[in-house]
């Protein structure tokens, strides 16, 4: 009897495994999307700069609309308030963490974690400032307004120039300084403590 | 007492019925559910459209910060999380969308971008999973005065039910080239993870139904991302759209957010699975205890699969005994263990560790730091503890985790 329930059970695992190894089928649900209907909400920016929309902008037009949309929770140079530290450049050739860190900052008080010492891409920046900040008016700002956003933290993070346009080109070019700590997840469960 | 319509048909309804006590009885709550020192010699309320909790009973979610509300662990048994009592964690607040024009668009590397309307996500084959949700920033303890709740109460679990992401991906004809996806929800944040397609494929679903009912608004209302064992933001609530791609997005979320800096000076990335932990819930903080039989009970979980052991200490980690896990056993879902214990009423430290089906044991917070560094905030999982004085009193174990 054991047995016999045994070998039924094998054949139902099997059956499964079966149906789960052949080609999945289709149901028929759901409306095919229209070009219009995915630009409309396709407002991603990759690295390599797909998604950029055209336009364009300079540190020197993102001041004015920095200090008047941003500053309230950034500070007015980026130094952060109720929200993030945007600009803090040191240190200069490390991150605020690791060993190099540990001996530059040499008993000094911690740096925060900003634009110029930590985020690997520049693209990123201009990604969530569109589509999340003002914080007031979330995905208000034009392309021009968030190029020139973008060109002034880069700057002010001494990434950039103050006179370099930001725009589809130039964006995805900008080669941000602790690009190269990024490291894939290397925990794969196990004994080992990482 | 306000008085709905429905309320009144139903008086005038029993007392046609001429029973006397039907009219003295009430289907209101608020009236009738105070508890009352003889229950046996007045009739109750009747049945009513909508339960609530003993008046007594006040289970509540803490916030701490502005961003999150927090999960009463010590106020719950089992493993499920009331719904009303899931942890939030909102980048942008809550988001309030109308299910009629609800839409969720697929495109990218497919050969058949489509949009499904809740409806359409409901018509295909369902299932059902129960499992823990847990934010990668879910520890605190520098202080005593600490409850279960503060120390890592961004954990709940919920049986959700939804369909396979794979099934989705499957009816746009998702193209082998497509390594990974990124999710966007309709927030005010937009928020969007990037999410690797092999990794969690096998057990990644779209999900619309939280403990049997639809989700809660702040659970993502009408249709979440569910990603069983990781991190809880790239389960994007108020899914608006999937983008396959063969790349990262490196959205925010994933460079500059939700990164491990490490004591070697590189930053994980991706870091998604959550690292097996395990917390006594009870006695904790604020409990007092009295001499005698104490039974320990707590929470283990694993982002890997199952939990295989919880080992617990009642003399602050020197001896080590195995706990009861309570059948069955999920993977990626908090496991309830217990331990007898009697308390002889000496000054004592109880201490729980979880090991999980890869080997993996709950590390001490020394040695998280030793591999990872100061700076490091999120996937901290260190084993804790509570030291019980004297007279009985809890308190977190505060040493036990400061570095």
């Amino acid at each position: 009897m054991t047995r016999l329930l045994t070998i039924a059970a094998a054949l139902l695992v099997a059956t499964a495994l079966i149906a789960a190894q052949s080609s999945p089928k289709r149901y028929g649900i759901g409306t095919p999307a229209t070009p219009d209907q995915i630009a409309a909400l396709d407002i991603d920016v990759r690295p390599d700069g797909m998604g950029l929309p055209p336009g364009s902008g300079s540190a020197r037009e993102g001041a004015p609309i920095y200090a008047q949309k941003c500053a309230p929770c950034h500070g007015a140079n980026g130094e952060g308030g109720a929200g993030d530290a945007l600009v803090g450049a040191a240190p200069r050739d490390g991150a605020p963490f690791g060993p190099e860190y540990e001996r530059w900052r040499n008993g000094r008080p911690d740096v925060p974690f900003t634009i110029g010492n930590y985020w690997p891409y520049a693209t990123t920046i201009f990604d969530y400032v569109r589509r999340a900040m003002p914080a007031s008016a979330p995905g208000t700002l034009t392309a021009d307004e968030t190029y020139a956003l973008t060109a002034w933290l880069l700057a002010k993070n001494e990434i950039i120039s103050e006179s370099e346009a930001m725009n589809a080109e130039t964006l995805p070019r900008v080669r941000m300084p602790a690009r190269a700590r990024f490291v894939p997840d290397n925990r794969k469960g196990g004994s080992e403590v990482r | 007492m306000r008085k709905t319509p429905g309320l009144t048909r139903r008086d005038v309804l029993t007392t046609t019925l001429g029973a006397a006590a039907f009219t003295l009885a009430t289907r209101s709550a608020a009236a009738q559910e105070t508890p009352l020192a003889d229950t046996t010699k007045k009739w109750g309320r009747l049945p009513n459209a909508l339960g609530a909790r003993s008046p007594v009973e006040t289970p509540k979610r803490t916030l701490n910060l502005p961003t999150s509300s927090r999960t009463p662990l010590q106020d719950l048994h089992g493993t499920i999380t009331p719904a009303d009592l899931h942890y939030e964690r909102h980048h942008s607040g809550l988001a309030v969308v109308d299910p009629r024009t609800y839409r969720l668009l697929l495109h990218g590397m497919v050969d058949r971008p489509l949009t499904f309307t809740l409806d359409d996500i409901k018509r295909f084959p369902a299932t059902t999973r129960v499992c823990f949700l847990e934010c990668a920033g879910n520890f605190f303890g520098t202080r005593e005065e600490t409850t279960p709740q503060d120390v890592c109460g961004l954990t709940s679990q919920t049986e959700w039910t939804g369909v396979m992401l794979s099934t989705i991906f499957n009816e746009a004809g998702a193209q082998p080239r497509a390594t990974w996806f990124l999710a966007e929800g309709q927030d005010a944040a937009v928020m969007t993870r990037s999410v690797p397609i092999k990794e969690v494929l096998r057990d990644a679903m779209l999900v619309y139904a939280q403990n049997g009912e639809a989700l809660r608004p702040e659970q993502g209302y009408p249709v979440r991302l569910l990603l069983p064992g990781i991190e809880g933001n790239a389960s994007v609530k108020w899914l608006r759209r999937l983008e396959l791609s063969d790349q990262p997005f490196m959205t925010r979320e994933e460079t500059s957010k939700y990164t491990d800096p490490l004591a070697d000076g590189t930053a994980r990335q991706f870091s998604l699975v959550m690292d097996a932990r395990s917390i006594i819930t009870s006695p904790a903080y604020p409990q007092t205890i009295e001499k005698g039989f104490v039974e320990i009970r707590g929470i283990a979980w694993s982002g890997r699969g199952l939990i295989r052991r919880v080992d617990v200490s009642t003399d602050g980690g020197k001896t080590w005994k195995t706990a009861a896990l309570q059948q069955p056993v999920l993977p990626k879902a908090h496991t309830r263990f217990r331990y007898a214990w009697q308390w002889d009423g000496r000054p004592a430290e109880i201490v729980s560790r979880a090991v999980d089906e890869t080997g993996y044991g709950q590390p001490d917070m020394t040695a998280l730091r030793q591999a990872r560094g100061r700076r490091t905030r999120y996937h901290l999982n260190p084993v804790t503890g509570w030291t019980i004085a004297g007279d009985g009193r809890v308190r977190f174990g505060v040493e036990r985790v400061r570095v």
